[in-house]
């Protein structure tokens, strides 16, 4: 029988490879990658404890606005990873270096 | 009270009035081509949802939108804080040259935007508001950074902010979802109720706070979440930068006062509070303090850029408030909304310099400052110099008054090696303000520099501010007492 459990453990990997993803891609659009894996891990934990949680909606209404959130924030995302290869012509995080101390 | 959808709207008039100015501005962008025009019409609405703040009724305290939103003294506090910071950031962009090269309709639009995002956040009773609302103003803050077309400072500005800001709003809102599942309930009300029945594992519950405060440190530049504040303030639009410094920081300091106050402990009489659950997070906050105001200054001092300095002062700044925080009391969150007024006037006075400055020799270099006292400077300079003098806490200004407030809060509560540590870094901190100082007053001006010229207008903010610093720290009492008043949390 699943529980409550491999759920939250399914979201606690998701969210640590969501982590491993932006800490370690040097590409623009490999972070924006992880960070949509780490909203969908706490998706999945919202869903998991509405599920077995108490008998109300709140958990999958917050999913709904995440995935509305996620795709808001992909689309200033992407603009402004475009306006960036248009500028410096790569989109590595390193590259666009110009700003130090 | 507890109102449904349409009793609650007269609530939310500022809002309402914010919104349909945001809207009228994407209207008037395309109809009218003149900038001034458009900035008007803003600092019109903004002068409007003003009114309308004061015009909301404040002796009736209760819940919005089914409990989405809390209408009480502290959201008022901010909402008020929030449209004066809309409306310097306006003031400051209609004479800069920067913002007047960009797309006017997009730029005021998302700042009134920014504005309406940041007003919910200090209102919202419930973590699917607080999240949305925290998002508007985050995801609206990384189109204003970046808003300078073909520009490497800002796109990178842009990018670093939109990188970081996804992942601790990210991590924030994996925090928030165990909170949801420990304690059963979106609503802070019912989350309170839980931590006080003390069914919650104080274990797991102190990761998921932990979590949360990676999401509201980076929207204060705590460290070790500061990464990004030079980086941005530095590449963003001046008045950009400024609205960060001071409105994004506040609301950071609003919702984690929310958080951590009303929800996460309870008042234990006379002013005092108890931490509930049993989670130390006075302890771990009281450590990020001292770091995060200590590792503020040592990088400001080795700053040559006038952005990059404020953003390091920032961070400091950033520290200080949080020690308003740690006392567990009444007193320190009285100084740390006093705090918050005072930072209002002087740092948005030092960025209306700075943006001067900017417009001038095209850079904010150290060097670009050099006998500006002596070239047509005058105001500038003198204003810098009080502005810089309010920021290391020298009476009579206003934040002098402020670390004052702050610094007896915490020596109340027998805090002692916080407050050392606080008064240390005041006197680090002198060390970065007076080589502007000296920069502005004592050099000569470069042979090839030319005469600083500076626009009414300008001179109007740039008065307006120095008086506010000035005057505040006479009339201290009355703010202060103030920001007692707003120090009233609604929970049913």
């Amino acid at each position: 029988m699943i529980g409550l459990t491999h759920y939250l453990f399914v979201a606690l990997l998701v969210f640590a490879l969501g982590l491993f993803c932006v800490l370690t891609r040097r590409n623009s659009l490999g972070i924006l990658m992880g960070i949509e894996l780490i909203l969908n891990a706490a998706n999945i934990n919202y869903l998991a404890f509405a599920r077995f949680g108490p008998a109300t909606y709140d958990g999958q209404i917050v999913a709904i606005f995440v995935i509305m959130l996620a795709a808001a924030e992909a689309v200033v995302g992407l603009a402004i990873v475009l306006g960036i290869y248009q500028t410096f012509h790569s989109i590595d995080v390193e590259a666009t270096e110009t700003l130090r101390g | 009270m507890d109102l449904a959808n349409v009793d609650s709207l007269s609530f939310i008039a500022p809002e309402i009035v914010l919104t349909v100015t945001m809207l009228a501005v994407f209207v008037l962008d395309r109809a009218v081509r003149a900038a001034e025009r458009i900035g008007d019409a803003v600092r019109g609405g903004l002068a409007l949802a003003l009114v309308a703040m004061v015009w909301v009724p404040h002796e009736l305290d209760g819940w919005l939108f089914a409990r989405q939103l809390v209408h009480d003294p502290f959201a008022a506090f901010f909402e008020v804080l929030f449209a004066l910071a809309a409306m310097a950031t306006v003031w400051m962009s209609m004479g800069s040259a920067e913002v007047r090269r960009m797309q006017q309709g997009e730029y005021y639009g998302l700042l009134l935007a920014a504005t309406i995002g940041a007003c919910f956040m200090a209102a919202s009773a419930n973590l699917l508001m607080a999240y949305l609302s925290l998002e508007l103003l985050s995801i609206c803050s990384y189109a204003l950074a970046g808003f300078v077309r073909h520009d490497r400072g800002s796109s990178e500005a842009a990018l670093k902010y939109l990188l970081y800001g996804g992942v601790a709003s990210g991590v924030m809102l994996f925090g928030l979802s165990w909170l949801f599942g420990l304690c059963g309930s979106l609503d802070l009300v019912e989350i309170h109720a839980a931590l006080v029945a003390g069914s919650v594992p104080p274990a797991t519950l102190t990761i998921a706070l932990v979590l949360i405060l990676a999401g509201l440190g980076f929207k204060i530049s705590m460290v070790p979440f500061h990464m990004w504040a030079p980086d941005v303030y530095a590449g963003a639009p001046v008045p950009v930068a400024a609205f960060l410094s001071v409105a994004s920081k506040a609301a950071g300091f609003a919702l984690l006062v929310r958080v951590l106050y009303p929800t996460m402990s309870m008042p234990a009489g006379g002013g005092a509070w108890d931490v509930l659950g049993g989670v130390e997070w006075p302890q771990l906050l009281a450590v990020l303090a001292a770091v995060t105001m200590t590792f503020g200054n040592l990088a400001a001092l080795r700053q040559q850029r006038l952005k990059r300095m404020l953003a390091y002062s920032g961070v400091a700044h950033a520290g200080y408030l949080l020690m308003g925080l740690v006392v567990l009391d009444d007193t320190g969150l009285e100084a740390m909304l006093f705090y918050l007024i005072a930072y209002y006037f002087m740092n948005f006075g030092a960025f209306a310099v700075v943006g001067i400055l900017h417009d001038h020799a095209g850079s904010d270099d150290l060097g670009a400052y050099r006998g500006l006292a002596r070239r047509g400077g005058m105001l500038p300079a003198v204003a810098m110099a009080a502005f810089l003098f309010s920021l290391i806490g020298v009476p009579p200004f206003v934040g002098f008054f402020a670390k004052l407030f702050l610094f007896a809060a915490v020596v109340q509560q027998e805090l002692y090696t916080l407050a050392v540590i606080g008064v240390l870094n005041s006197v680090i901190s002198v060390g970065y303000y007076f080589s502007v100082l000296r920069m502005m007053f004592v050099e000569p001006p470069a042979a090839d520099a030319g005469v600083v010229e500076t626009t009414w207008h300008a001179r109007t903010l740039h008065v307006v501010l120095l008086v506010g610093t000035c005057a505040l720290g006479v009339a201290a009492g009355p703010i202060l007492g103030f920001a007692r008043y707003s120090l009233q949390f609604f929970s049913g």
